[in-house]
């Protein structure tokens, strides 16, 4: 018996900076959620971007799905981890979190993210990591 | 202060926390088929039980974009299982399994970008499943490494025949696991571990 066959791809010509919204190009509406910071500084929400509390008391304008984060965000906490335990979108973690990044109740730990040549120290210590498992 | 509604919701375990060093998290993503056993892979290396982070998926960009929220706009609601390896006091790994299916792919917006890495877990009696999905990331640049979830009734290929039929380029790791298996599992992390760092060795990125 022979399995089937599937053909490799190439990797698509880098997208330009700025997106194209022509013809059979499909705009996600739910992309990321970008903060300005006070200096102009801008913060991306990802999936694995750490949130940690300034302060956990929250203050008495605090909704309470805001003063949730606070008090989960005691310790550093992804996005991710948020969503699960608040059961909320990822969509609707950014709206919640760009709140709370914005009256500077939170601040955002950036992630690790690929590039053209990642870190190879980064991936030692996750080798290094992985074989202590 | 008293703020009774925030004291209802669970969060981790107080042996689940981060650390207050944790500074920066990376993230890996297992992607294959329903049922090839992602979650089960993210589940047998992962320090915290797997939880679930649901997306909505909405019909965008078809005329109807305006009706946010009516019923007459198509929504449809993913979960997508995650675990999670402290690998220092500073640095945390996350990996999410995530679905295949072309329908699926709104998921990969902000998840693949920045990922590490891919694992493509394949079940040979469904392997076409899994060719889509490569030539997604074959097209996105994101590096993977294929490992083929040994069922006990799935057909048995010799590696080399799945490579030739996965068209797959002779650098690209393909392996055999047990994703129930924790040591397997973590195999498969340290061979795609293993290729990133070759990749950043020869600096190329195919």
């Amino acid at each position: 018996m022979t399995p089937p066959q599937r053909q490799r791809r190439e990797p698509a010509v880098p997208e330009p900076a700025t997106p194209q919204e022509g013809e059979g190009k499909v705009k996600n509406p739910e992309r990321m959620y970008v903060v300005a910071g006070p200096d102009g500084e801008r913060a991306e929400l990802d999936l694995v971007t750490l949130i940690v509390a300034r302060a956990t008391d929250p203050p008495p304008s605090a909704s309470p799905e805001q003063a949730a984060v606070l008090r989960l965000c005691a310790a550093p906490l992804s996005v991710a981890e948020l969503s699960a335990y608040l059961h909320l979108p990822f969509s609707a973690m950014g709206v919640l979190l760009t709140e709370l990044l914005t009256a500077e109740l939170v601040k955002a730990r950036a992630p690790i993210v690929r590039q053209a040549r990642t870190d190879r120290s980064l991936l030692e210590a996750v080798m290094n990591g992985l074989q202590r498992l | 202060m008293d703020f009774k509604g925030s004291d209802t919701i669970p969060g981790p375990r107080a042996e689940d926390q981060l650390p207050h060093t944790a500074q920066a998290a990376a993230k890996i993503v297992i992607v294959g088929g329903f049922g090839v056993g992602k979650t089960t892979m993210v589940g047998s290396v992962s320090e915290i039980t797997p939880l679930t982070t649901e997306e909505t998926m909405t019909q965008a960009g078809i005329g109807v974009d305006d009706n946010f929220g009516s019923a007459s706009k198509t929504a449809t609601t993913v979960a997508m299982d995650f675990g999670r390896i402290s690998i220092t006091d500073e640095l945390v790994l996350y990996l999410f399994g995530t679905p295949g299916q072309q329908r699926f792919w709104f998921l990969w917006n902000g998840l693949f970008e920045g990922a590490l890495g891919a694992v493509v877990l394949v079940d040979t009696r469904r392997l076409e499943v899994s060719f889509d999905v490569m030539g997604r990331l074959e097209e996105r640049g994101v590096p993977f490494v294929v490992a083929i979830n040994s069922f006990p009734d799935a057909p048995r290929y010799p590696i080399e025949e799945l490579r030739t039929a996965l068209d797959l380029s002779p650098d690209i790791p393909i392996m055999e696991c047990d994703a129930r298996r924790r040591a397997s599992s973590r195999d498969v992390l340290m061979t795609l571990m293993r290729f990133l760092h070759s990749l950043a060795m020869t600096g190329s990125l195919t």
